[in-house]
């Protein structure tokens, strides 16, 4: 009798999980791969959310030409292992249309490859250049190149006469694509690296790192990384008795970082798009009505401030949504009109996409910013500002 | 490398080596007690400080300190009675699987609880770039307050194990069970304490280091290798060989950075850990005789 139950029990199973997709059968599934815990979890917890918020909002509106969109979110734990079973997992076996993510450089190389085989558009929400250098097909990124980043800061460095810099990375895909390029650009923009010290993306304390970056002469620190050691960085440095400027990469977009390192992080200088400061850009800015509008709804819905990586997915399902707006659910059509999508304006800057540049943003998209009392704040005309790391002292 | 960056370099591997000779000492406390190590012992502190930093928006720094680390030498306690306690003899492989399940417990129930963000206890003196300078070398006042914290709790610790009663009567378990239980010691009461005790120790530590390191729901896991590394190296069981030990591993992964990325800096204590089990299991202040008389 037992055995009966059981395997009634079982073919009830069985039968619930096939017969789910039927209901299901109207939408467009769309799959995220996010690093919403572990060590990127300030990038991929926002991204999460805004994916919620924004497919609720859509599927309330009735969906894309009466399509509902099906948001099937997978946790990465930034972990490149689990993003490739994930992304196997959503191509094959959910057939998803498209996947938004993952949130890290690292996990975005290893899965490049299984979605140009998979012919599934993937919307990077990660940094690294080489994500869309050399173009794969159905890899698009929404957040600006690292080397932008990075030329942006040698620029600054240098209207603020400083050459020599000590540079600080994490042993993460992001902070190995950030260190190559600072390596690349170094020499042409006349920036002299004397240290580059590469630590474990887990770390806790760096005073090491620091002092031996300190004792190689470095006139300001450069630091390359998204997790939260880059708060420790900064306050270490500052520990250990550094006054000269701190720069971080653009995956410091999160006040939570500033929070985090408390008064050491007042004065740090780094690129970012343009969400952190609507208040500061006028009027006449393109992007301050779709800016304002996200972080809106975002900070009423979940009450926590908003940060770049949210509207990287911002930026990643709108563009796929406006793409299937226009052209309907194929996904070659949709992915040649992403490939020539102009003057879309998002949360990192106004996306001009080309069959050669799937990422589409300009130099331009990036502000310089700084941190004053705790907030960001537009970096204004750098020669006054040559003290900035040192003003709390 | 000159005088000012050495002692620069000694400073940083005090403050890791003060985190890891807690973690150790937590360890040795239980292994004491049970003769197993609870590998949820990195977990009591992660509990510390994200319980002290969440209760420290309500209340004063100290009471937030001394709430924290009660509540975890509760659920410390709880957990012996509720996992271990009612097990009869179990084997020693038996209650390292239940520690590693306790710790992923914890683990999920602390990302349920605060989510994945990190949290930190504001710095106990100045703030974040409040610098004590000693000459060219320079170091945040929280290193001294974690340092001086983590003595006090040592001479404590001792005190207590050599003229207090539980702490005779916890010693004679560690040394024989039985004959404890034949003098009328009731032994289950020890282990409980011992998880009491390793759980306020542990949290202590978390909220003193938490203003530096940050605390966030999976922490524990890599302080638990470290601090394994440590008991291991100083011997199990011992507290003041994990204290000279940690400092040991401190100034050791420290000074690494010289030779290479600091990267790497963990494969520095792996190897002296893996080094330390192939070649002096029993650890650089144990006895190998003893060793060989306890089952792990």
């Amino acid at each position: 009798m037992k055995s009966v139950r059981f395997v009634a029990a079982v073919l009830f199973l069985v039968f619930a999980l096939s017969a789910s997709p039927v209901f299901a059968k109207d939408t467009i599934k769309i799959g995220a791969i996010l690093g919403v815990t572990g060590p990127a979890s300030f990038l991929g917890a926002p991204e999460a959310k805004t994916l919620e918020m924004l497919v609720e909002e859509i599927n309330k509106k009735g969906g894309i030409k009466g399509k509902k969109i099906e948001l099937i979110v997978k946790d990465s734990g930034a972990s490149p292992e689990k993003a490739i079973s994930f992304a196997k997992q959503l191509i094959e076996e959910d057939k998803v249309f498209a996947i938004i993510g993952p949130s890290t450089s690292g996990e975005t190389m290893k899965i490049k490859n299984i979605a140009e085989e998979g012919k599934t558009i993937l919307m990077s929400c990660a940094a690294a250049e080489a994500i869309v250098n050399p173009v794969a097909k159905y890899v698009f990124k929404t957040p600006q190149k690292d080397s932008y980043a990075v030329v942006k800061i040698f620029e600054q460095m240098k209207s603020m006469k400083l050459t020599k810099a000590g540079v600080l990375s994490s042993n993460s895909g992001f902070g190995n694509a950030g260190k190559g390029q600072i390596e690349k650009l170094a020499a042409e923009h006349g920036i002299q690296i004397v240290a580059n010290e590469v630590y474990d993306k887990a770390a806790t304390d760096l005073t090491a790192e620091v002092t031996k970056v300190k004792a190689s002469g470095a006139e300001a620190i450069i630091n390359w990384s998204i997790e939260p050691a880059q708060s420790i960085v900064i306050k270490n440095a500052r520990q250990i008795g550094f006054k000269g400027p701190i720069f971080q990469s653009h995956g410091f977009g999160n006040i939570e970082y500033v929070k985090a390192a408390g008064d050491a992080a007042e004065g740090v200088i780094f690129p970012a798009g343009r969400l952190l400061v609507i208040d500061s850009l006028p009027k006449s800015n393109p992007q301050k009505a779709v800016l304002a509008k996200y972080k809106k709804d975002y900070e009423a819905k979940f009450k926590e401030d908003v940060s770049t990586f949210g509207g990287h997915a911002y930026d990643s399902l709108m563009i796929l949504v406006k793409a299937i707006e226009k052209v309907g659910t194929d996904k070659e059509k949709v992915r040649t009109e992403i490939e020539h999508m102009k003057g879309f304006v998002g949360t990192g800057g106004i996306f001009n996409f080309s069959p050669e540049d799937h990422n589409g943003l300009a130099m331009d998209s990036f502000e310089m910013l700084t941190v004053k009392s705790g907030k960001f704040i537009v970096l204004q005309s750098s020669a006054k500002k040559k003290d900035a790391g040192t003003k709390k002292k | 490398m000159n005088t000012q960056l050495f002692f620069q370099y000694i400073v940083a591997g005090v403050t890791y080596g003060t985190i890891y000779a807690i973690v150790a000492i937590g360890f040795n406390i239980i292994y004491n007690a049970t003769g197993i190590i609870n590998f949820a012992q990195g977990e009591f502190v992660m509990l510390g400080g994200m319980i002290a930093a969440s209760l420290s928006g309500f209340m004063p720094l100290p009471s937030a300190i001394l709430a924290a680390v009660i509540i975890t030498m509760i659920i410390g306690a709880l957990i012996e009675m509720i996992f271990i306690r009612w097990l009869d003899r179990p084997s020693v492989l038996r209650l390292i699987i239940i520690t590693i399940g306790i710790s992923i417990i914890i683990r999920e129930a602390a990302l349920f609880i605060w989510g994945e963000g990190v949290k930190a206890l504001p710095y106990f003196t100045g703030t974040s770039v409040t610098v004590i300078s000693i000459g060219d070398v320079h170091l945040s006042p929280q290193v001294l307050w974690s340092t001086g914290i983590s003595a006090i709790m040592v001479i404590g610790l001792n005190l207590f194990f050599n003229y207090t009663l539980p702490g005779r009567q916890m010693r004679a378990c560690s040394s024989n069970r039985n004959a404890a239980r034949l003098c009328g010691i009731n032994t289950k009461n020890m282990v409980t304490l011992s998880f009491i005790l390793s759980a306020g120790i542990g949290a202590l530590g978390g909220c003193v280091v938490s203003p530096m390191t940050y605390v966030q729901y999976d922490s524990g896991t890599g302080l638990a290798i470290k601090g394994f590394t440590v008991a291991i190296l100083g011997g199990l069981g011992n507290s003041m060989a994990a204290v000279a030990a940690g400092m040991l591993l401190g100034i050791l992964e420290s000074f690494s950075i010289w030779i290479m990325p600091t990267a790497y800096k963990d494969v520095i204590s792996i190897s002296i850990l893996l080094g330390m089990l192939f070649i002096k299991p029993s650890g650089l202040f144990g006895s190998a005789e003893a060793a060989r008389l306890k089952d792990f």
